[in-house]
């Protein structure tokens, strides 16, 4: 498969991806969305890392995820925080900082 | 007719057809495993239990699978009303697909040729990748799934906390699963379960066979007492007999996606048993026969670990749910890391 | 092959941004992983493609599933939804668009102008596919980002289980 169709894929999937951050109004489908975009950005390593034939691609991959992998954990503790003080889950509740 | 036979022998199509017996094999096979151990759970729990067992359906109650099967064919099929349908129909879906899935990897004999019929020998294995032992693993993470949705899509909170706490319980016990598993991919320098299994022959001082059962003791336990825990089996039933106390993740089922959940959880004891038997038993090498018709052997130890669990399960009380998580996390994740420590620094220094 | 792990992942990623049941996209981005995988495999990273499947379908997504069962999220409102969205006000969404069509076309033009982009990928070198070649690289030259990752992961640990705590009040 041309490089091209696997940067296309990547690149439509994290549009798809910010379109649900921004769009959405849930606070735990947002962070599903996040991880929608970092696993474009996998998936488009992963395809350069085959294109120049080395490894590195796949070793950037393996600490994305990992990564990835904290940061959603630390998110839905957040979450859970965030619902036991608002009793909702729209980022709309959560604006008392707003002027 | 002759020279249609003649093309159906000859490459490529003898290897489909050789393949497709193969993957039928382990198919139908592992349906007759979950039959047969259905009897003989019942008959060995009889005889433990010092009383006869099923013995009315047929010679010496060997029917009794059937009438279980039919039985469970011809119930109702229920759905709670305020269930999702989607995800209440889904579950016992990822449940099975996920316990059969589980075998394509495992090898359960020497490469063949079927009795000279090909013209190079074929693997006994679905599918012989080279990260097989990692796939395993992966499958085992998504059986947990089922078992997640089906707590949930059943909306009756007994069925959501048995749900999340079988699911807890797999979750924890994988980690341990896991180093089990790296620390025999360090001793045989190879993630491929075919490769695994040949680092396993010949015999240390011409009697004691080179299985990896020997130098790993502390692993071969660590990973028993793991896969009985991934299998909801006893002694860690905990979230199972949840049903005699209270209720479990599948209380809200009935008929074939209850079949399902029981097919489903004798055949990831199978599958536990099998990859045990490949990674610490040595797999189809044994003495006395020669390597071609090894999946004796193979069945032959598969028998005995399936006897094992059956024992396990009608000797030893269960534990209860705390204690059952602070063993797994406090005393078989300590132990997998030391083991796979020293196991490490073994093959480093010493050359294992 | 290519055309249908890339239809999965498409189709499962656009049922998660439009499904307003959590527990259906949650399903939806696990077929979504499964999609991932495939293409992975395609570009010859086994191993990534079933570590993939164990981190992010068996592990994150099982985390993200307990939270919406204890939390017993609800359905989002339709209603709620389309009221008074912040995003569109007509001027936000006409720029946005523009924006987003001049980004597209932009990607294409770039995409049309670059030299090498007809052959398969990486067709002219073999691909690196060996774990044991993976751990080597991992473990020497990428030493201290592996390091620091564990140290991360610890950090993570202990802040995920500080800020869901109860409260004793």
């Amino acid at each position: 498969m041309p490089i091209g169709h696997y940067l296309v894929l990547s690149g439509l999937l994290f549009a798809i991806g910010a379109a649900g951050v921004f769009l959405r109004r849930n606070l735990i489908t947002l962070l599903m969305s996040v991880e929608i975009m970092l696993n474009a950005v996998n998936l488009t390593f992963v395809a350069f890392g085959r294109q120049i034939g080395e490894v590195d691609g796949q070793i950037i991959t393996f600490f994305v995820m990992t990564v990835a992998a904290a940061e959603a954990a630390v998110g839905l503790a957040l979450v859970i925080g965030l619902f036991r003080h608002r009793e909702s889950l729209n980022p709309e509740a959560f604006t008392s900082l707003k002027w | 007719m002759a020279s249609l036979i003649q093309t159906l022998t000859s490459p490529p199509y003898d290897w489909y057809i050789a393949y497709g017996i193969i993957v039928s094999i382990v198919f139908m096979g592992l349906q007759l495993m979950a039959a047969v151990m259905v009897y003989a759970e019942r008959k060995v729990a009889a005889f433990m239990q010092q009383r006869y067992g099923p013995y009315r359906v047929g010679p010496k109650g060997l029917f009794q699978p059937v009438a279980d099967i039919l039985k469970l064919f011809f119930k109702e099929e229920l759905r709670p009303k305020a269930a999702d349908a989607f995800l209440f129909s889904l579950a016992p879906i990822i449940s099975v697909a996920a316990a059969y899935l589980a075998f394509a990897p495992i090898p359960f004999g020497a490469p063949t040729t079927f009795f000279g019929l090909l013209d190079e020998p074929m693997a006994l294995q679905i599918a012989d990748v080279n990260v097989a032992v990692l796939v395993i693993f992966a499958v085992a993470s998504m059986g947990v799934w089922g078992i997640v949705l089906a707590g949930w899509a059943s909306n009756s909170k007994y069925s959501l906390l048995g749900g999340l706490r079988s699911s807890a319980q797999m979750i924890s016990y994988e980690l341990a699963y896991g180093i089990a598993l790296a620390t025999v991919v360090l001793m045989a320098n190879s993630m491929s379960l075919r490769e695994i299994v040949d680092a396993q022959q010949g015999y240390w001082l011409g009697f004691i066979p080179k299985w990896f059962v020997f130098p790993q003791l502390i692993g071969f336990f660590v990973f028993a007492c793991a896969g009985v825990a991934e299998t909801n089996r006893a002694p860690f039933d905990f979230p199972e007999a949840e049903q005699e106390l209270v209720a479990g993740y599948h209380t809200e089922y009935s008929s074939m996606r209850f079949a399902m959940f029981f097919m489903a959880e004798y055949i990831n004891m199978v599958t536990v048993s099998a990859v045990a038997t490949n990674l610490y038993l040595g797999g189809w090498h044994g003495p006395f026969l020669p390597a071609s018709v090894g999946w004796i052997w193979f069945v032959i130890k598969l028998g005995f670990l399936l006897f094992v669990y059956l024992w396990l399960r009608w000797t030893l009380p269960r534990f209860r749910y705390d204690q059952l998580m602070s063993f797994g996390w406090k005393v078989l994740l300590p132990l997998a890391t030391l083991n796979l420590l020293a196991t490490a620094a073994g093959v480093l220094y010493f050359g294992l | 092959m290519f055309y249908i792990f890339a239809a999965v992942t498409v189709i499962g990623s656009l049922i998660v941004v439009t499904q307003k049941n959590p527990v259906y996209s949650l399903v939806s981005l696990v077929g979504a992983f499964f999609g991932l995988c495939g293409l992975y495999v395609l570009l010859e990273a086994p191993f990534l493609a079933v570590v993939q499947i164990i981190v992010y379908a068996g592990a994150i997504m099982v985390l993200f599933l307990f939270v919406v069962m204890v939390l017993n999220v609800p359905r989002e409102d339709a209603a709620e939804w389309d009221r008074a969205h912040p995003l569109y006000r007509p001027m936000a969404v006409r720029v946005g668009g523009a924006l987003a069509v001049l980004m597209a076309l932009e990607f294409g033009w770039a995409l049309s102008r670059t030299a090498g982009m007809s052959a398969g990928v990486g067709d002219d070198r073999p691909a690196v596919s060996s774990v044991a070649e993976l751990g080597r690289v991992l473990f020497t030259d990428y030493m201290f980002a592996f390091e620091v990752t564990s140290i991360l992961i610890i950090a993570a640990m202990v802040g995920a289980v500080v800020l869901a705590r109860k409260r004793e009040e």
